[in-house]
């Protein structure tokens, strides 16, 4: 493994089915090395079919090439490219101990007993598992095994570490607790991974770049705040966080529409849809107001209140604020948007 | 209303148990007993080993069933696991033939051992062809050997085929992205994940060729099996009480082998529902 | 990524053991048709052999089916309300009972045949009928009528479907014929198909509980290998495969088999005996 990790290239990288099903639209895809990128989508967006094809589980179509650093991989079978891998369903050996499952890479490159046991201890105690080590596959929890995947994975040193939805079979407060676990995991290796889920808190916590999928194509490519403040297309302002839409015409300075008006530094002409975020908003008196809108539901979260609101061209409106205010349903509620949040997607 | 219930679950079981114990459970007690009801007595459970033609028929039975059972195991492992991981046009219709057999009676099966390796049998013409003699040898173990690996084959097939469709093939994706080549995967991964499979239809494979007779009986006399030396002790010999504790034993070698198939199979005994 | 040649020579394989099974097959076919089964398919194409086969045999194949039918009916009759009282009271005597029912399936036919010859073969009558061969079938074929229909009662959760019969005002024997019967109907009819098949190719059990005037097919079967010229052997053969083969087909159209074996036997309870594989068919 080098000092910085192996680099990954994908190259015009295609997959169709043999039952005709198009997964994978050509994909080009670099990868630094040490860099973690999450591929983030829907189910059925391609991003498995990606993972697996840097595997080398599923092979391009012809024409596509994969890369690892300068070596082109493309016809280099999963058991030849040196990676590891994580699955989802954790894929641990149900007739072997912890111990031996951890050890089975090492096994199958012929290192010496004692270099394996030395390795084996290594990565228990990085993960934590050390007193699991003669337990039996069936015996550990979801966490648990999830950790032996991972020390399993990591320890014949692979280029490449690549990982399937690894929390999506746990629960909201394990996956929590282990994002935060993988993530020190990762840094601290330096190692470059490929990270699969379609869970974006996930995603935006890992991830030194998302890649964000739909339909087998990439959507965008960005750091998590591009993807997040500047959305490249409709899709991925909807696939991440809450996003409100505004339709209005371009006069001027602002975007003026059935609910008030929006700021507007853009110049142009015409009609205009424009987005922003329910946390860019601040509830002010009417007169300073851009927006008014009629309270629908509103949602007390402790830290700060989720308001719906109606009166928006037939649409509704999400804001969020720290006000300390009751608002009933029915409340006139004004707010004016913070200029540098809004998005638009159409010019 | 729980005693109404409960009276009414002994009226629909009722009848089974009663067929069950007039026509099986009583005459089988009634095997064990003429047993030993010959001049021996009870002694005549030990026929089995001591009297030489009884103990080597026995012998004989256990080293076929073992034999047999090995091969249709190798066999069927490799096609099975060939069938079920691989996906290819007419593999429905190859698996509709390799189960096909699965009905037959073992005398249509000796029957189809008498085409393949009888007299004018097609391995017979065709060695003649190649070398100028014949090879013959359905009337001999050799031939019993084919007849019930043609019975076991379809079973443990069928048996593999669903262990290793029940196979997360995650594991073994797991097993080559760590590097092991296709032989590692196989013996370290796959054959583990069958061994329920291979158990329990190695079992019933076993207790099948013990117990059967019909294959023997159609290829005719001279071959000397267990159920055979059963047959010919109570109809040319009229010995029943011989008979009648060969059968006993026999049962309970075979009821032994399916038992033991099962609790390694399985896991916890729990009924159904 | 798969390399070919592997795949190739394994295909080769079954292919091979494939023609084990199915060539023979095909020959008696053939040979049931042939004049002439040593000069082989040049010496013509007849149905003489058939025509002979009935004028011999026709009686036994009446009989193998009034067996089979009457088998049927019976195990329906005693089965279906086993497997009810079975999956209700599931506990351990319901194991046992399974058990016991499934040991004539565990033990040679042979031997059956002789326990029940010699506990009732002093009856003349009832020893010369086909009643005494019918109780063999029955045996035999019960275990699998009443763990198939155990099967699809476990699968559906039919005690909860009888709650809400009783919550409406329903009896016990409304439910049982309204409610129960009908959602368990693929279960009978799987077993259905099962008993008759074995019933019809049943011959361990059948071979010494037959007499001269009480042949069933597969006791026929077997007189002709030994007593009639390879033609005719083949003939019957091929009725017997003609009859064998719808129900083998609606088998496994039913259920794909390997679904079938696999719900059956390894649904991971040791109980449920992996005899129970549509295996022990007659050997």
């Amino acid at each position: 493994m080098t000092d910085h990790g192996t680099a990954i290239r994908l190259e015009a990288c295609a997959k169709t089915f043999a039952n005709g099903v198009r997964a994978l639209a050509p994909l080009a895809l670099e990868i630094a090395g040490g860099e973690t990128v999450v591929l983030l989508g829907p189910s059925g967006c391609g991003k498995t079919t990606t993972l697996r094809i840097i595997a080398g589980l599923e092979v391009p179509d012809p024409g596509g090439r994969v890369l690892f650093d300068e070596d082109d991989v493309t016809v280099l079978p999963i058991e030849e490219r040196n990676i590891g891998m994580v699955f989802q369903s954790y894929a641990l050996f149900p007739n072997m101990s912890v111990r031996a499952n951890i050890a089975y890479g090492l096994r199958v490159r012929r290192l010496d007993r004692n270099a394996i046991d030395a390795r084996v201890d290594e990565m228990m105690a990085m993960m934590d598992i050390a007193e699991l080590a003669h337990r039996r596959i069936d015996q550990l929890s979801g966490g648990q095994s999830q950790r032996v995947a991972l020390a399993r994975a990591i320890a014949v040193r692979p280029r490449v570490l690549l990982l399937d939805e690894p929390l999506t079979a746990l629960d909201a407060f394990l996956r929590t607790r282990l994002r935060v676990e993988i993530d020190r995991l990762l840094r601290g290796l330096g190692i470059t991974a490929v990270y699969v889920t379609h869970d974006q808190a996930e995603a935006m916590s890992l991830g030194d770049r998302i890649v964000v999928m739909n339909e087998g194509r990439v959507a965008q490519v960005g750091t998590p705040r591009d993807i997040y403040y500047r959305p490249a297309t409709d899709f991925v302002a909807d696939f991440i966080g809450t996003i409100n839409r505004i339709r209005g015409v371009v006069r001027g300075d602002r975007v003026e529409c059935r609910a008030g008006h929006l700021p507007w530094s853009a110049g142009g002409g015409g009609e205009i849809e424009v987005l922003f975020r329910p946390e860019d908003v601040t509830i002010t008196a009417p007169d300073d107001a851009h927006l008014t809108g009629r309270v629908v539901s509103s949602f007390f979260l402790g830290d700060r209140t989720k308001l719906i609101l109606e009166g928006f061209d037939g649409r509704e409106v999400v804001i969020e604020t720290t006000d300390r205010r009751e608002f009933g349903p029915g409340t006139e509620v004004a707010f004016r948007v913070d200029a540098d949040a809004l998005i638009s997607l159409k010019g | 209303m729980k005693r109404r219930e409960y009276s009414n679950l002994v009226i629909l079981i009722l009848p089974t148990l009663i067929t069950f114990s007039a026509f099986f459970l009583l005459p089988m007690a009634r095997l064990v007993a003429i047993g030993s009801e010959g001049p021996q007595g009870i002694g005549a459970y030990l026929d089995i080993v001591t009297v030489p033609r009884h103990f080597e028929s026995l012998l004989a039975t256990l080293l076929l069933s073992l034999i047999v059972t090995a091969s249709a195991l190798a066999v069927s492992t490799i096609s099975g696991l060939f069938l079920e991981r691989n996906r290819f046009p007419g593999r429905g219709f190859l698996i509709s033939l390799l189960t096909f057999p699965l009905a037959f009676p073992g005398v249509v099966i000796g029957f189809m051992v008498i085409m393949l390796a009888g007299r004018q049998g097609l391995i017979g013409e065709v060695t003649k062809l190649l070398t100028g003699s014949k090879i013959v040898f359905a009337y001999s173990m050799s031939g019993l050997f084919i007849g019930y690996l043609y019975f076991s084959i379809p079973r443990v097939i069928l048996t593999i085929m669903a262990a290793a469709g029940k196979m997360d093939p995650a594991i073994e994706e797991a097993a080559r992205s760590l590097g092991a080549p296709q032989w590692r995967v196989i013996v370290d991964v796959i054959l583990p994940a069958l061994r329920p499979g291979l158990i329990a239809s190695g079992a019933i494979c076993f207790a099948t060729s013990m117990g059967a007779f019909g294959t023997a009986f159609t290829l005719a006399t001279n071959i000397d099996v267990l159920p055979m030396t059963i047959y010919t002790e109570f109809t040319l010999n009229a010995n029943i009480a011989g008979a009648a504790s060969l059968s006993v034993i026999l049962g309970l070698i075979t009821w032994l082998a399916l038992f033991v198939a099962r609790s390694l199979a399985g896991s916890t005994a729990a009924a159904a529902g | 990524m798969r390399r070919p040649w592997l795949f190739y020579t394994q295909l080769a394989f079954t292919l091979s053991v494939c023609a084990f099974l199915i060539v023979p097959v095909i020959m008696s076919m053939l040979a049931g048709v042939t004049q002439n089964f040593f000069i082989g398919i040049k010496s013509g194409v007849t149905p003489r052999w058939v025509f002979e086969v009935w004028d011999l045999y026709s009686e036994t194949i009446y009989l193998s089916l009034l067996i089979a039918v009457t088998c049927l009916l019976v195990t329906l009759v005693l089965g279906v309300p086993t497997a009810y009282v079975l999956a209700k009271k599931s506990g351990r005597a319901a194991r046992v009972i399974e058990e016991i029912l499934v040991l004539p399936v565990a033990v040679p036919g042979l031997a059956i045949a002789l326990a029940l010859i010699v506990s009732y073969g002093g009856f003349r009558d009832f020893r010369g009928s086909w009643a005494f061969i019918l109780v063999g079938h029955v045996l035999y074929t019960l275990p699998f009528m009443v763990r198939s229909v155990l099967a699809v009662l476990s699968s559906i959760d039919f005690k909860t479907l009888e709650e809400g019969a009783a919550s409406l005002g329903a009896g016990f024997w409304p439910r049982f014929f309204g409610v129960v019967l009908p959602n368990i109907r693929s279960g009978i009819l799987a077993g259905s198909l099962m008993v008759v098949t074995l019933s019809i190719g049943e011959f361990n059990l059948t071979w010494m509980l037959s007499t001269p005037l009480t042949k069933t097919l597969p006791v026929g079967l077997a007189d002709s290998y030994a007593s009639m010229r390879l033609e005719i052997g083949s003939a019957y053969t091929l009725v017997f495969l003609i009859m064998i083969v719808p129900l083998l087909v609606a088998m496994q159209i039913l259920g794909s088999p390997t679904k079938r074996v696999a719900k059956v036997e390894t649904d991971g309870d040791g109980s449920k005996p992996a005899s129970m594989t549509g295996s022990r068919i007659d050997d």
